[in-house]
């Protein structure tokens, strides 16, 4: 399959649907396997990490996921390739630029991706939009088990799945949720949720994961204990408690700022539109600070029915709907079409889609033109 | 609001000191403020958290053995040096190999467990099953002798008893 055939089009996780979905983006749950009898990939040999994805590759790919799955050779694909589907969040920044033989087995539709040889032999994955873990961990629970079916896990009855790092060790799951807090950013109480996030031993990152700083509000909360801990009290901790709080967190700031400072609030929201409507060059840093703001007045709009002159203009704003099918249809500016746009102006995702490399300049120009063209629509 | 030392990025850390009456503020990025001894690390490095911890040694765990020759994994050829500069180990044997010298690391990974418990592959012998059992109980009773919940300890006590 060509990756220009799902590079136009915004995937299942970030549709902006599923509960609670003002405030999380989307669920992700990753296991950690390893093969029995193989050794870990720091030590293996290029014939022994080629053989490994050989026999995970077929295994993969003959698996019933009830969509259509295909295999990139990541490899061997172009440098432009690789930082798309770490774009995508389909495959990890180690995936995308480490050594040796490795590939990714993928859904068509996103939900779904093994990844081959990255840190550990197997590093499966299941991304949900909005605060979908529970669903997360059956689906991925229930593909595991298929996949056990045909090969031997390296399993320790006492440290549990063997990992090559023994951060990972026990279950080898990491559970993580993409969360959107612009009013607690706007209102400076950021650094409360850091600090409590930090006393609760889990890691924030950015939007794609390790070693990347958060950008436009965004932040990736994951737990870091995996020994000795059930898979499923993770997710419920997540599920029942630290979600639900930092949601409330969220919506009391959103809140705060209607009632206190809503000039503020209009003021962010004013001159993103202004800025989105008007320039001729934007980065993506300042595109998904800026797109970070036109969402939070959006969802406000829907899920706590505010309105203030810059939500009302916001609301009122025809936009390109911009299906692939619809191109040029235009109807009111929406959450889908912030996150379309998110998306597809994301570096690799403008090149591909326009079809060469680009250098940034131009990009920028790209990117602040399909924007524009966009919010004008 | 930008930072006020880097002047380039975004500040979120917004100090304020009243120092003799006198009422100052300081507004930095987070990279800013870590350099600055401000404000907190969100996670610990793994690699920092990998050299601290193996460089010092069982603190207080034990006391230091005298120096004897370093372990070899016989499956990969990892020695704790090549753990140590690689981040990762070279073989599941290596838990086995080294389990005394990466004990400490598990547990300050871990937040002091030693013993896994959630899902088992179906595949995995009786035995090992038992042994599985075995080991978690043990966590478990630890677990209860720590909380001072001795009518709890004795039931993990006879249960483990009757394992044997």
């Amino acid at each position: 399959m060509k990756l220009t055939e799902i590079s136009g089009n915004i995937n299942e996780w970030f549709s902006g649907e599923g509960p609670l979905s003002d405030v999380v983006i989307s669920s992700r749950v990753r296991l950690a396997r390893n093969l029995a009898g193989h050794r870990f990939l720091a030590a293996c040999p290029a014939t022994e990490k080629a053989e490994i994805l050989r026999k995970l590759k077929d295994v993969l790919m003959a698996l019933d996921l009830g969509d259509e799955v295909f295999y990139i050779g990541v490899d061997k694909v172009p440098a432009l390739e690789k930082r798309f589907l770490v774009e995508r969040h389909l495959i990890s920044q180690n995936h995308a630029f480490g050594k040796g033989p490795r590939g990714a087995v993928i859904a068509r539709r996103e939900f779904f991706t093994a990844m081959i040889n990255e840190e550990d032999h197997l590093r499966l994955q299941v991304l949900k939009a909005g605060c979908q873990l529970s669903a997360c961990i059956e689906q991925i629970n229930r593909i595991d088990d298929l996949i056990e079916q045909k090969v031997e896990y390296a399993f320790s009855p006492k440290y549990g799945y063997l990992t090559a790092c023994p951060t990972n060790l026990g279950t080898g799951i990491r559970v993580s949720v993409m969360l959107h807090l612009p009013a607690l950013k706007m209102t400076g109480q950021i650094e409360k949720f850091l600090n409590a996030a930090k006393a609760l031993g889990l890691a924030v990152r950015g939007l794609f994961g390790e070693g990347t700083e958060a950008a436009g509000d965004f932040y990736q909360l994951s737990n870091q204990i995996t020994l000795g801990v059930r898979e499923n009290d993770i997710v419920n901790q997540f599920e029942k408690t630290i979600i639900p709080e930092i949601v409330e967190y969220e919506h009391a700031a959103r809140s705060q700022l209607l009632s206190h400072d809503a000039s503020l609030l209009d003021d962010k929201i004013s001159r993103a539109l202004a800025l989105l409507k008007n320039a001729n060059l934007i980065s993506s840093q300042e595109a998904l600070f800026l797109l970070s703001h036109i969402r939070l007045g959006l969802n406000m709009r829907k899920h706590q029915g505010a309105s203030t002159p810059a939500i009302d203009r916001l609301c009122s704003l025809g936009a390109d709907v911009g299906d692939a099918g619809n191109a040029g249809t235009t109807d009111k500016i929406s959450i889908v079409t912030v996150n379309r746009l998110f998306l597809l102006t994301l570096p690799a995702h403008l090149q591909l889609n326009y079809g060469k490399e680009l250098d940034s300049t131009h990009r920028d120009a790209l990117r602040a033109q399909i924007i524009r063209s966009a919010l004008n629509g | 609001m930008q930072c006020e030392v880097c002047q380039s990025k975004e500040a979120t850390i917004h100090l304020t000191e009243i120092a003799d009456g006198v009422r100052t503020e300081m507004h930095l990025c987070e990279q800013c403020a870590q350099e600055q001894g401000v404000g907190t690390k969100s996670y610990i490095p793994l690699n920092e958290l990998l050299s601290n911890l193996l460089s010092a040694g069982p603190k207080g765990e034990e006391p230091a053995e005298p120096a004897e020759s370093e372990p070899v994994c016989p499956n990969c050829g990892y020695t704790l040096d090549k753990f140590r500069d690689k981040a990762v180990l070279g073989c599941p044997n290596d838990y086995e190999v080294f389990e005394k010298q990466l004990l400490p690391l598990i547990k300050k990974a871990h937040d002091g467990a030693t013993c896994h418990c959630g899902k088992v592959p179906a595949k995995i012998p009786t035995d090992s099953k038992k042994q599985l059992e075995i080991a978690q109980l043990r966590q478990q009773l630890d677990e209860a002798v720590r909380k001072e919940d001795y009518e709890l300890a004795a039931k993990l006590r006879d249960k483990l008893a009757e394992f044997k």
